[in-house]
């Protein structure tokens, strides 16, 4: 990882237009305000309750999802391109540098072709390459590096199994040489004796290929060992951001103290000693006041209910956006 | 424990363009009243059609050996699943005291038509009752499974949600007719911890207050350790590893759930290397001879596991495993562990 910012957010918002007719404009802020930097090469974690605004993050930072707010910039050598604004053959020339890999490598991958022509189709698209020898060439490359060889390239995709069809995926994603990488949800369809084989390969391909991850999960302990620096979200808000050996070590936002506790436990007889959150997500249409998790907050108090938290960066590289959390250190939270 | 439901040699093949292709090859378990099983495995290894059997919800390509037999038992009937015809009978099965939560949630919804239409209209079919008490209900339960503004929902469309609440929606709708036997199939993947920690404990609640069977499969071994009496580990069609909860995470026999319970990435050392099991899982046209496992298996012994299916053996009364390994004298057994 280097100290060079890839892609650097501040204040992103996306807003979605959710009024039932003409006059009722209702607005969804699935991604309210949210500031990260992330720096080339590294292995970026988000991860944060469902629906709280990852997917659309993600979907935003490759321009797939509107900027209704705030900016957000790709910084690579010579380009620099403002996301908001981004349009025509800028825009195509971001395609090439930002990537997708899917969640779900069943319904991602088309039944119809063959496993060559899924992953040669982002080349086609994009016009990358002039022949077919030099198509051929690429994806045989690719497919390589993802441990796929001439044999699976002629088969269809029904043939794999979930492993290898995530690697088919993963192929497809890389094989028009992107920089930066969202990964959303990517492991989570597999078995674990497959995703630690599909990790290691990210990991490997990151290294020799120089990449930049966004990486999406609500599986922790996936991200504590593959990322190196991990944001939480909940509400489309940025609530907590630190280097991943810090997070897990001393969290310092109540929800993010909740996370943790509520991961089940592999011991059958230690059950229900996990904390649980009481309460359900608010409705994103209908948020709190003040500090958006002040409804299943163990340690809210009055301040929290009417004024919202911003984040603060206290120097260690460690933000938070709560009201307590310095009166919180080292204390267990309270259920 | 009174049984629920009994599987017997359970064996199915999908025709396809390219041949017969085996998905499930004899499997046998029974779930007790109130009983949670968990069902572990490989991506493919034939947890989703082992499910799909017992509410013979198998497209039409699928093709049941003769010797496989699920029976129900419920309210005192024994119900012969696969003998089930007429969508009539059917009905006992298919959302009557059976009830499934599915892998894809957006499969369960229709997209055109409202996430409580489609629980009202599901409740009226199986339970006969009137449509406002059918909404009450509904409302209820889409409250209990953690989806905030309940009556709002009610009246949304499935793209129109989360992955994390379609999923929820569809929790709700599988238990709103108080099924006997509820089948979860991945039914927390896409949820992340907190709301999955309340959506175990609602399960487990359920099972306490109407004395349901589940059958939870998924591939997250924690979810497992918290919610299951019994796990059955599959891989390529076979179980073969069936025990207690404790049993199996604690003192696992077959190389597969070994191996297994070692790829798990860990909290207490975080630099560990992740340790995938070798290999991939062969093509499903490709069935391995003897073992169905060789071709990964880090233990293997030799030829005796490529060329004979290894049996199923009891290493106590309720823990079985089906590995060359276990079935020689228990003192060989413990010489090659
Ligand atoms: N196209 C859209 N129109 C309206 N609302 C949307 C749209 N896409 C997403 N949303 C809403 O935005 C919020 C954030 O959704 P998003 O999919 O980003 O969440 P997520 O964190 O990825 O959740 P999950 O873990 O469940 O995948 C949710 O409330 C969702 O319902
Ligand atoms: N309709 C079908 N036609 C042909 N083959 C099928 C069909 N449905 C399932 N199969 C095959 O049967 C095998 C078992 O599939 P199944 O869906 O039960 O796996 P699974 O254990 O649920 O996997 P996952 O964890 O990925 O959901 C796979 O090889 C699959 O490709
Ligand atoms: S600001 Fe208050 S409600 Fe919000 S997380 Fe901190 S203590 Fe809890
Ligand atoms: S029978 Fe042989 S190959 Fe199969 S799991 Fe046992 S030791 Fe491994
Ligand atoms: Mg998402
Ligand atoms: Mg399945």
């Amino acid at each position: 990882m280097s100290s060079e910012t890839l892609i650097s957010a501040k204040d992103l918002t996306v807003g979605y237009n959710v009024g039932k007719g003409f006059f009722d404009r209702t607005v969804l802020k699935a991604v309210n305000e949210v500031s990260v930097e992330i720096k080339r090469g590294s292995f970026f974690g988000l991860v944060g309750e469902s629906g709280s605004g990852k997917t659309t993050f993600g979907r935003a930072l490759l321009k797939a999802a509107p900027i209704t707010g705030g900016a957000a910039t790709f910084t690579d050598g010579q380009v620099s391109y403002n996301l908001a604004t981004l349009a025509g053959d800028e825009l195509k020339d971001y395609r090439k540098r930002a990537q997708l890999i899917f969640q779900d490598p069943y319904a991602a991958l088309s039944p119809r072709m063959t496993v060559r022509d899924i992953i040669a189709e982002p080349l086609e698209v994009m016009k990358l390459t002039k022949t077919r020898e030099e198509t051929d060439a690429r994806v045989r490359e690719i497919a390589a590096k993802c441990r796929l060889n001439l044999e699976h390239l002629r088969r269809f995709p029904h043939a794999f199994s979930g492993g290898q069809r995530q690697r088919i995926s993963i192929a497809r994603a890389l094989v028009s040489g992107p920089k930066f990488i969202v990964a959303d949800e990517s492991v989570a369809a597999l078995d674990v004796s497959i995703q630690a084989d599909v990790l290691n390969l990210l990991k490997q391909l990151q290294k020799d290929l120089g990449l930049t991850f966004l990486f999406i999960s609500h599986d922790l302990s996936v991200v504590a060992h593959t990322c190196d620096h991990v944001a939480v979200m909940y509400l489309g808000r940025l609530v907590e951001s630190a280097p991943t050996r810090q997070l897990f070590a001393a969290p310092r936002h109540p929800y993010t103290k909740a996370l943790f506790s509520a991961i089940p436990s592999l011991d059958p007889d230690d059950r229900g000693s996990a904390q649980k959150l009481v309460g359900e997500i608010p409705s994103p249409l209908n948020q709190p006041s003040g500090c958006k998790f002040h409804t299943r907050c163990p340690n809210a108090i009055d301040k929290c209910r009417t004024i919202e938290p911003t984040l603060e960066n206290p120097g260690d590289g460690h933000a938070v956006s709560c009201h307590r959390w310095r009166e919180l250190l080292g204390a267990e939270t309270t259920a | 424990m009174t049984s629920l439901i009994d599987v017997e040699n359970l064996t199915l093949s999908f025709r396809t363009d390219e041949g017969l292709v085996t998905a499930v090859d004899d499997v046998s378990f029974s779930l007790g009243k109130g009983e949670v099983m968990g069902l572990v495995g490989e991506s493919g290894s034939g947890k989703s059609v082992t499910a799909k059997a017992l509410m013979q919800l198998n497209p039409g390509n699928a093709v049941y050996d003769p010797r496989s037999k699920i029976t129900l038992h419920d309210e005192g009937r024994e119900v012969d699943v696969l003998s089930l015809r007429k969508s009539a009978e059917l009905k006992i099965v298919r959302g009557g005291a059976i009830s499934m939560i599915f892998q894809e949630p957006m499969a369960s919804f229709a997209p055109a038509i409202t996430i409580g239409n489609q629980m009202v209209e599901q409740l009226q079919i199986h339970t006969g009752m009137t449509k406002a008490k059918a909404k009450e209900i509904s409302i209820e339960m889409l409250d209990r499974v953690g989806i905030s503004d309940p009556s709002k929902r009610f009246d949304q469309y499935v793209f129109e949600l989360s992955g994390g609440m379609r999923q929820r929606a569809m929790i709700a709708m599988a238990l709103s007719t108080n099924p006997k036997l509820l089948i979860a199939d991945e039914p927390t993947t896409a949820l992340d911890v907190t709301i999955q920690a309340q959506v175990i404990d609602l399960m487990k609640d359920l099972v306490n207050e109407f004395h349901m069977g589940i059958i939870f499969i998924t591939h997250d071994l924690g979810v497992i350790a918290q919610t299951a009496d019994k796990v059955c580990v599959m891989y390529l069609g076979r179980i073969v590893e069936e025990g207690p909860v404790r049993e199996v995470i604690r003192n696992p026999k077959h190389p597969y759930t070994r191996g297994l319970i070692a790829a798990l990435p860990r909290f207490d050392d975080l630099d560990a290397p992740l340790t995938p099991v070798p290999g991939d899982i062969p093509s499903p046209l490709e069935r391995p001879t003897g073992c169905v496992f060789h071709t990964r298996c880090r233990e293997i012994i030799g030829d005796v596991c490529k060329r004979d299916l290894p049996e199923n053996r009891w290493v106590d009364p309720s823990h079985r495993v089906a590995c060359h390994l276990h079935a020689k004298t228990p003192a060989q057994t413990e010489a090659v562990r």
